[in-house]
């Protein structure tokens, strides 16, 4: 892998800052059963760009992205999404700033199974309000553009696991979220599978007012991230900025 | 999000049909108790609706229900016909005696004695004969069913013939119905039949005679007090009520309208019976029995899709809209549990009209049952939606 070292918790980088956390702190539990799941993180994710957190389990990589996609309420410590401190809103409008602003694919999936392929899709645009004619016919055709196509009214638990994933990744894409949360993506997936789902997530979301955050164990897809932050200990022990030769990502 | 709702609780169709059978058995135990409760307690005043128009009945006031008579002295009667405001009073005698049939078998029989002259009293429907035809010598008239069950005659006596010296029937041979000029010895009387009456069902399981007044009492065994009521008609313009205590106060007796007397009847049983007890409870058991099954599939259901549930709160459902889909679901599954049980119980109720089961479902029980389903879709759903409410939308990370 390709990579440059820079041990800075923030990068030069001529691009916009998309996600701004300082000194941010989570702690679960209290007294002596209290664990600091985070000590102070200070890092920069810049828009436009795939940022992939590492490390090995319990380091606090989920409680970091729960917090950055307004899942969990931070401790201490400043954080902005695009320019919104999350900690201001209210329970209801963080909902709705959700809703409106993240994507998210899961590690399981949790693709209802009594829903049907593009049903599963709609639900963003369904909790934005819209009808579900029309946001089935919509996620229809995102799912042809994902290859997909004609397996719309199918059954989720029919497809195959790098099918599932693909309407996962629709489910987190359809409503044009900013910000894209994706929790082991490839984790149930062999190589060449979870190779060609993370190009694909690169290649529809790596726009300049857009970012991605990829939580992940596998490295066998390192080489396509941006940067990426290794989480030890609730804390960023180091920061890689990857060089990529090829600006143009991969398509589906 | 509503259609999904409908759609996940439709989709899983173990659990669905589980919660289903579960209300749709609650509702049927419900309705189904409720209304047999109803057609038996109706039984124990019907014989008072099965009494013409009447204004008033006058009885021994120390009677607690109309089947269980305290023979009145016949002077009785002349008191309440002197008194002002009656327009007529008639007679009423209604005793169990025992007929004994021509194979020799004994059953004891529900007699209504009306009065001779206007036969007042009278059953509302003669199926077979004139009411009139009381008047023949020693005429009774059967109950059509009961002359198809308890009184049937051997098969080889024709109708209107008594068995020949020496003939004997024996348990098992053939039987059929009673028939118009069949005799029968009631209490070492004999009764001719004349017609065939149709009445309600009584809470006394006895086949009902009907006769005139002056027969029954000589069928009755010979006592000083043979009346059991008399029935009074007012002088047009009369206020009820005012007759009622007018002749409560000339002759001791009480006097109730017909409606009144029904409610003594029915608190009788109400309060001195286990009857509402042992409905009662099986009522109780029914909404219980609702409450552990569908509740229990229920909250399954909800644990089962508590990580969608999860997976919509961090895509920004609100709490709010995770709770009505839950609560759609809950209802949705209540209307339909309710449908399969009521319908159940209608189909019951069909079979079993005119037959010997007490069942009169009013239309106060299916929302009687629809309110406990009700209750038990919301307990079932509240356990549901605490999970939903407490459920972190960051446990979808978990991998849970």
């Amino acid at each position: 892998m390709n990579t440059a070292r820079d041990n800075t918790d923030t990068r030069s980088t001529d691009r916009a800052i998309a996600i701004r956390l300082r000194k941010v702190e989570k702690t679960f539990g209290k007294g002596e059963s209290a664990v600091r799941a985070l000590r102070g993180i200070d890092l920069d994710i810049p828009a436009g760009e795939l940022t992939m957190l590492v490390g090995p389990s319990g380091c606090g990589k989920t409680t970091l992205i729960s917090i950055l996609a307004g899942l969990l309420s931070r401790d201490a410590g400043d954080m902005t999404v695009f320019g919104t401190d999350l900690a201001t809103l209210r329970r209801d409008r963080l909902a709705a700033w959700r809703r409106d602003n993240v994507g998210f694919i899961f590690q399981q999936f949790n693709l209802v199974p009594q829903l049907t392929v593009a049903e599963n899709v709609s639900v963003p645009l369904v909790l934005k309000g819209e009808s579900v004619a029309a946001a089935v016919r919509k996620s229809a055709e995102l799912l042809a553009t994902l290859g997909l196509e004609g397996r719309d009214q199918s059954a989720p638990l029919k497809l195959s696991g790098g099918q599932q994933q693909r309407v996962a990744i629709a489910r987190a894409l359809i409503h044009d979220p900013r910000l894209l949360v994706c929790d082991e993506p490839t984790s149930a997936l062999d190589a060449e599978l979870g190779r060609r789902v993370m190009e694909l997530i690169r290649g529809r979301s790596t726009s300049p007012d857009r970012a991605v955050v990829v939580v992940t164990h596998d490295d066998r897809i390192y080489n396509l991230a941006d940067s990426i932050a290794h989480v030890n200990d609730g804390k960023i022990d180091q920061l890689t900025r990857v060089a990529r030769e090829a600006s143009a990502p991969a398509t589906p | 999000m509503n259609r999904y709702a409908i759609k996940m609780l439709f989709g899983d169709s173990a659990k669905f049909y589980g919660i289903l059978l579960g209300l749709g058995f609650a509702s049927l135990l419900i309705a189904q108790q409720a209304s047999i409760f109803v057609g038996l307690m109706s039984r124990t005043f019907a014989f008072i609706g099965e009494v013409g128009h009447v204004d008033l009945w006058v009885f021994d006031p120390t009677q607690s229900y109309v089947d269980e008579p305290k023979p009145l002295r016949t002077t009785a009667l002349e008191r309440v016909r002197g008194v002002t405001g009656v327009e007529w009073a008639a007679p009423l005698y209604k005793g169990l005696l025992v007929a004994t049939l021509p194979d020799g078998s004994r059953q004891v029989c529900d007699v209504i004695g009306i009065d001779d002259d206007t036969l007042a009293g009278g059953p509302v429907e003669v199926v077979a004969g004139s009411l009139a035809d009381l008047r023949q010598p020693d005429a009774v008239m059967v109950e059509v069913g009961s002359s198809q069950q308890q009184l049937r005659f051997p098969a080889e006596l024709a109708p209107g013939t008594v068995p020949a010296p020496g003939q004997v029937f024996r348990r098992g041979d053939p039987k059929r119905s009673v028939e118009i000029g069949d005799i029968i010895e009631l209490n070492e009387h004999r009764a001719r039949v004349v017609g065939l009456v149709k009445c309600s069902e009584t809470f006394v399981a006895a086949p009902t005679l009907y006769t005139v007044y002056s027969r029954a009492i000589t069928f009755a065994p010979p006592t000083r007090r043979v009346m059991s009521a008399v029935l009074v008609t007012a002088v047009p313009g009369t206020d009820i009520t005012t007759l009622a205590q007018r002749i409560r106060d000339e002759t001791g007796l009480e006097a109730m309208p017909p409606h009144d007397y029904a409610m003594r009847t029915l608190s009788y049983w109400m309060k001195e019976t286990g009857i509402p007890i042992n409905f009662g409870i099986a009522i109780a058991l029914g909404f219980f029995v609702g409450v552990a099954i569908a509740g229990q599939m229920f909250y399954n259901f909800t644990l089962d899709n508590l990580r969608y549930f999860g997976a919509f709160k961090a895509m920004g459902a609100s709490t709010w809209r995770l709770l009505s889909m839950v609560a759609l679901q809950a209802l949705v599954a209540g209307v339909l549990g309710l449908g399969l049980g009521l319908g159940a119980v209608s189909a019951f109720g069909l079979n079993a009209a005119g037959g010997k089961l007490a069942f009169k479902m009013l239309w106060q029980i299916p929302l009687i049952a629809a309110v406990a389903v009700l209750v038990i879709c919301i307990l079932a759903s509240v356990i549901s939606m605490w999970k939903v409410v407490r459920l972190d939308p960051a446990d979808v990370f978990k991998g849970a």
